[in-house]
Parts: C-alpha cells; sequence; structure tokens
C-alpha cells in the first residue's frame, strides 16, 4: 500500500527454553511488515507459532519463553528495548490485540464499563465519568444496542459473540495503528462468525487500522486479507497477496492446506490432508521442516534448508524447489 | 441479590433446629449425669439424688425435655450450671467468650497478614527459595499438633527466653488504658500463633495456587494487553479474583478455629470458652456443655453463612443464580 510500515518484524525468534536440553523455537527467525490499512493474514497448522508470532509483537512471551533475537518496530520506533513500563504505554493504545476465546478473555468479576473504561483512564487519561460514556459509544459503534445497560452488566451476562464485540470495542478504545486478531472466531456459532469479521473489518476501515488476521480458515483468508503469510513450524514458509498465495500455490504446505479446503465448485469424494502432524517445536527435522511431510521431499530437503526466496515482485517461498526463480524443476 | 441473602437466611434456621436436635440427642446419649458420679459415696441417701434428677426433669421424656431445652434458650436462657451451683449457664459463657473471641482474632489477624502477602509472593516467583521455605513451613505446620507447637513455644519463647507470658490473659488487674492492651497482646502472643499455625500454612497453600491460577488465565492476558500496569494487574484483576475462594475458606475456617481454641487455650491455662468447655466434661456439666457445643455449631453456620454472602458480593456470577 503505502509508505513507511505500521509494524515491521526482523528476525524475531522466539524460544521457549523447556528443560536442560529442549528448546522449542515457536518463533524461529521470521520477518514481515504491515502497511497502513493492510489485512494481513497469517495462517498455519495449530503449534505452527501464530499465537507466539502476536504475543511476542506484544511483549506478552511468558517463562520458559523468551524473545531471543529480532526487532520489531511499531512505525519506525523500535520496541523491544522499551522498558516494561514504556511498553505499557504501547500496548493497548498503539497495538490491541483481540483473543480467540471471548469466553474467558474478559474478567468475572468487572462489569463491562469497568473494563472498557479503565483503558480509555490508562492510555487517553479520561474522567471516570468521560470514559463511562465513551466506553457507552464504543459498545453502540460495536453494534451493541442496549449499550446504557450493558456497561452495568458483567460478563457472564453476554453471549460469545457479544463478548467479542466487547473486546472489539476494547480494542478500539484508544485508536490502535494496528489490530492484532488471534482466531477472533474459532470459538463462535458458525452464524456469528461472519458478523464478527465484518465488524471487525468495518473497524479496520472507519479506524484506519491495519488487521494482522491469525486463522487457519482459508475461507476467510480469501474474503478478508489483503496479503496471506503461510507458517509452519515457527517459519514464514510462503507470502503473497492473497489472491495470488490462493491461485498460483507453491509451497507444498500451502497446496496441502488448500487441498485441504472443501470447495463448492468442486465434487470431490475426500478432501486432501496433509500427513502425519507438526512436529513439536523442540523437534524439528534438520533441514527443512516440512521434509519429513512433504510429499515432494528431495534429498538435499533433509540435509538443509533454504530461505525464503523471492520468485516474483511479492511472491515468496521458503522451498528447494523453487531455487531457480519459481520455475517448477 | 437480596433475593439471595434472605433465602440464604431462611435456610440457617432448619439449619440450627437440626443443630440443637443433635446437640441435644448427643448430650444425651452420653452415659451419666452430674449425680453419677457421687452415687456411691455413703453419706448421702440415693432417695435425695432421685429427688433432684426429678426435680431437675431429667426423668422427663426427652421429646419433653427437649421442648423445654429449646424453648428456654430460644429466649436466650440457658438455664443453671449443674457444677457451679447457683450460677446460670450465661453467665459462666460471657465470662469466657470475650477471651476467646480476641484469641480467635487475634489467631485470624496473624493467619492472614502472614499467608496472604507470602501466599502471593509465592505464586508471583514460584520455585523460588521463600516458595520452598513457605511450602516447607506449610507442610510442618499443618503437619505439628497445636498442643504440641504450643509446649514447644512455651519451653522456647517463655520459659528460656522469657519473651513472651505462658499462661493467662493479663499480669494484673490494676492496669488500664494502653498498658492493659499491650499487656493483653503480649499475652495473647504464644496461643495466637499456635492457634493460628494450621490455618497460616492452610491459607498460604491456598493463595499461593489461587494466584498462580488467575495469573494464567486469559483475562489476565487481556489485562496486559490493554497496557495496565504490573500494580493494576496484581491488584485490581488477580486478587479480586483469586480472594473468592478464600472467603470461603475464612468461613469454614473460623469454626476450625474456634474448635482449636479448645485445645490451645488448655495448653496455655488460657480462660476461654476451652478450658470452660474441657472443665465442664469432666464435671459433666450438661447445661455448659451443650450451650457451648451450641455456640460452635452456630458459629460455624454463621460462618458459612457470612462466606456465602460475602462471596455473593465479591463474585456477580452467583448473584442471579
Ligand atoms: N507456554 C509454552 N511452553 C512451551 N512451549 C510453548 C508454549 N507456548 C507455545 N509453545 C510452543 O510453541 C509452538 C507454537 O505455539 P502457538 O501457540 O504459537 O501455535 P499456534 O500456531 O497459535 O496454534 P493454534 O492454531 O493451536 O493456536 C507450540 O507448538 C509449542 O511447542
Ligand atoms: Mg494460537
Amino acid at each position: 500500500m503505502s509508505n513507511d510500515p505500521v509494524l515491521d518484524v526482523e528476525q524475531l525468534k522466539t524460544y521457549f527454553y523447556l528443560d536442560e536440553e529442549r528448546v522449542a523455537k515457536a518463533v524461529d527467525d521470521i520477518s514481515f511488515s504491515i502497511y497502513p490499512g493492510e489485512t494481513v493474514a497469517l495462517v498455519g497448522e495449530s503449534g505452527s507459532g501464530k499465537s507466539i508470532t502476536a504475543l511476542s509483537i506484544m511483549q506478552l512471551i511468558n517463562k520458559p519463553g523468551k524473545i531471543v533475537g529480532g526487532s520489531i518496530s511499531i512505525a519506525s520506533e523500535e520496541i523491544l528495548t522499551l522498558s516494561s513500563k514504556q511498553m505499557e504505554k504501547i500496548r493497548g493504545n498503539d497495538i490491541a490485540m483481540i483473543f480467540q476465546e471471548p469466553m474467558t478473555a474478559l474478567n468475572p468479576v468487572f462489569t463491562i464499563g469497568n473494563q472498557i473504561s479503565e483503558i480509555l483512564r490508562k492510555h487517553k487519561k479520561l474522567s471516570n465519568k468521560a470514559a463511562q460514556e465513551k466506553a457507552i459509544n464504543l459498545l453502540k459503534t460495536v453494534g451493541i444496542s442496549r449499550a446504557e445497560e450493558i456497561v452495568n452488566e458483567y460478563p457472564h451476562q453476554l453471549s460469545g459473540g457479544m463478548r467479542q464485540r466487547v473486546m472489539i470495542a476494547m480494542a478500539i478504545s484508544c485508536d490502535p495503528k494496528l489490530l492484532i486478531a488471534d482466531e477472533p472466531t474459532t470459538a463462535l456459532d458458525v452464524t456469528i462468525q461472519a458478523q464478527i469479521l465484518d465488524l471487525m473489518a468495518d473497524m479496520k476501515e472507519k479506524f484506519h487500522m491495519a488487521l494482522l488476521l491469525i486463522t487457519h480458515d482459508l475461507g476467510v483468508v480469501s474474503e478478508y486479507a489483503d496479503r496471506v503469510m503461510v507458517m509452519y513450524g515457527g517459519q514464514i514458509v510462503e507470502e503473497a497477496p492473497t489472491s495470488k498465495l490462493l491461485e498460483l500455490t507453491k509451497h507444498p504446505y500451502s497446496q496441502g492446506l488448500l487441498e485441504s479446503l472443501p470447495k463448492l465448485e468442486e465434487d470431490v469424494d475426500r478432501l486432501g490432508t496433509i500427513k502425519g502432524t507438526v512436529p513439536p517445536a523442540y523437534d524439528f527435522p534438520s533441514g527443512c521442516r516440512f521434509s519429513s511431510r512433504c510429499p515432494f521431499v528431495m534429498e538435499k530437503c533433509k540435509q538443509s534448508s533454504t530461505d525464503l526466496k523471492k520468485i516474483d515482485q511479492d511472491h515468496f517461498v521458503r522451498c528447494y524447489l523453487y531455487e531457480n526463480g519459481g520455475s517448477e524443476e | 441479590m437480596y433475593k439471595y441473602i434472605i433465602r440464604r437466611i431462611l435456610v440457617f434456621i432448619p439449619m440450627l433446629i437440626m443443630l440443637s436436635i443433635i446437640v441435644f440427642a448427643l448430650a444425651k446419649a452420653a452415659p451419666g449425669d452430674p449425680f453419677t458420679g457421687k452415687i456411691l459415696d455413703p453419706e448421702v441417701d440415693p432417695a435425695v439424688f432421685e429427688q433432684q434428677r426429678e426435680a431437675l426433669g431429667l426423668n422427663d421424656p426427652l421429646p419433653v425435655q427437649y421442648v423445654n431445652w429449646a424453648s428456654k434458650i430460644a429466649t436466650g436462657n440457658f438455664g443453671e450450671s449443674m457444677y457451679y451451683k447457683g450460677r446460670s449457664v450465661q453467665s459462666l459463657i460471657k465470662e469466657r467468650i470475650v477471651n476467646t473471641l480476641y484469641l480467635g482474632l487475634f489467631a485470624l489477624a496473624i493467619t492472614l497478614i502472614v499467608a496472604i502477602p507470602i501466599g502471593i509472593y509465592s505464586a508471583r516467583n514460584p520455585y523460588s527459595i521463600l516458595d520452598y521455605s513457605a511450602t516447607t513451613f506449610g507442610f510442618l505446620g499443618l503437619a505439628i499438633p497445636n498442643f504440641f507447637f504450643g509446649l514447644i513455644a512455651i519451653y522456647f519463647l517463655a520459659i528460656k527466653l522469657g519473651w513472651f507470658p505462658a499462661q493467662g490473659t493479663i499480669t494484673s488487674t490494676d492496669v488500664s488504658g494502653w498498658t492493659e492492651v499491650w499487656d493483653r497482646v503480649h499475652h495473647m502472643v504464644l496461643p495466637g500463633i499456635t492457634l493460628g499455625l494450621a490455618g497460616t500454612a492452610t491459607y498460604m497453600r491456598y493463595m499461593r495456587s489461587e494466584v498462580l491460577d488467575v495469573l494464567g488465565s486469559d483475562y489476565i492476558r487481556t489485562a496486559k494487553a490493554k497496557g495496565m500496569s504490573e500494580r493494576n494487574v496484581l491488584y485490581k484483576h488477580t486478587l479480586r479474583n483469586a480472594i473468592i475462594p478464600i472467603i470461603t475458606l475464612m468461613g469454614f475456617e473460623f469454626g476450625a478455629l474456634l474448635s482449636g481454641a479448645i485445645i490451645t487455650e488448655q495448653v496455655f491455662s488460657y480462660p476461654g470458652l476451652g478450658t470452660l468447655f474441657i472443665n465442664s466434661i469432666t464435671n459433666r456439666d450438661y447445661p455448659v456443655i451443650m450451650a457451648i457445643t451450641l455456640l460452635l455449631g452456630v458459629t460455624i453456620l454463621i460462618g458459612n453463612l457470612l462466606a456465602d454472602i460475602f462471596y455473593s458480593i465479591v463474585d456477580p456470577r452467583i448473584r442471579y443464580d
């Protein structure tokens, strides 16, 4: 899209030190940027490191995890070197995050109004009264009609969809530059999912945010994302604009993900699956991390792996198959 | 919410009646009465005992005895002591209950002041040296019986070091004002710590596991993601949730504290309800035994009632069930 990236991640590494010998390389050397107004999807199977990537950006990694290398900047300002006090001013203010489980993401003992207004009091220095009024407005903005009553209610009185709306209201309350949504609809009813995603897309437009959308639903990707990053084993294995990635899929892993997706226009008996499961992050195969499951595996894939290579101006793949500028063999 | 509290109080009444029936039945089921031990006294004609039994209503049918007893205690009249002739049970209890109450509150205060901060610290720094020490102390605190700890405390802290008095509630009765308060507190330190020991260990473990649990929950992550400060996350979001089970525990523990006082008071010759209770058992002073048992039962019921009410105040999820 335009000018400077909102978020720039360079060679980020987040490891979990499980015990003396085992280190789970949950995020291992990933780099990407997100530009203003863009929606970027991060997809991959369970355990591929999507959530840890998001939590690393927020610097909410708990022990035994640790960000061991790389750099993260928000609007060209490095945030990995900030003190925890300075980082508090960034969270919720410059970057907001929405989580997968709306049922447990809100504190059960405080009212909705309290939980929305505390973020306004913190970052916008609003008075109690002003914050409460703004909270009501925000709830209306996210499509909650009984906003005046809801502010005085507790999370357990709301449905999952409503709670996710509250989370969105909280997320947009301080006009963040970037909104990270980690599988925001996975825990919701199918009928509610589209509403929530549409709401997020609306909010993104209205508040000029960039959106990092974590999902493993490629249907969602095709509808909402401008660009897609496919993640496997803590690394980005393919990155391209959405239409290109869906139509000119290169990496065998991305192809596998697509084949496991039901298509309306085709009548197949069985959906494709990727054989095996994601290896644990402390025990990746040497060489290419997908080599243990790849249908096109070659001898050298087991010895070493390649970098994310540019095969087209905006299409990147990490695979020996495309070593020579994208021609398949 | 008021509905909930009223309903809860209504349930309290049948429980009270049940309790009184049980206390009455237990007292009646125990062998012997105040005259049993003296029946062999050749100086006294057995017919005199029989006469007195008749006069005290001990020969009436049980339901009649119960109704008589219950209707009297309902008006606050617990009858006369059978041992301390001419003294009403109320006056005996009144004399002692304040001491026990102070001791109980003192022990509870020590418990909370020690256990909650340590529990929180342990949860925030799990597997630290202090956490391990607290765990060890916790096991010891639970494993060592009250009376044994009390005896050790008396031996070292009272007799050897002379830091604290070993018994009683006050050194001399002609002090007043702050000197008196200080003297009383000084006397309460050893029995208070002894009485609070098991509770301290329990609360500490509870607090640790609760805080640890809450710190790992999704809503704490949300609070952090909102940019809330570490203080806010700990004191607002975490503690408010972690304290909920502690309040329930307090309701239960309050009764345990009073029953624990029975032994502790004995060890420290502390003139409270506990010593009165033990003496009354030795003397088969049934009206006093029944009154104190009932009182203990009522305290436990009230403790639970208060716990439920507080619970409904701090946890919005149970107000509307
Ligand atoms: N607390 C932790 N302790 C140890 N290892 C962890 C921890 N959290 C994550 N990991 C490791 O990081 C890897 C990536 O986890 P992550 O939660 O990012 O996966 P994900 O892509 O978000 O999966 P999902 O779709 O299930 O949410 C996991 O496979 C695991 O090995
Ligand atoms: Mg995840």
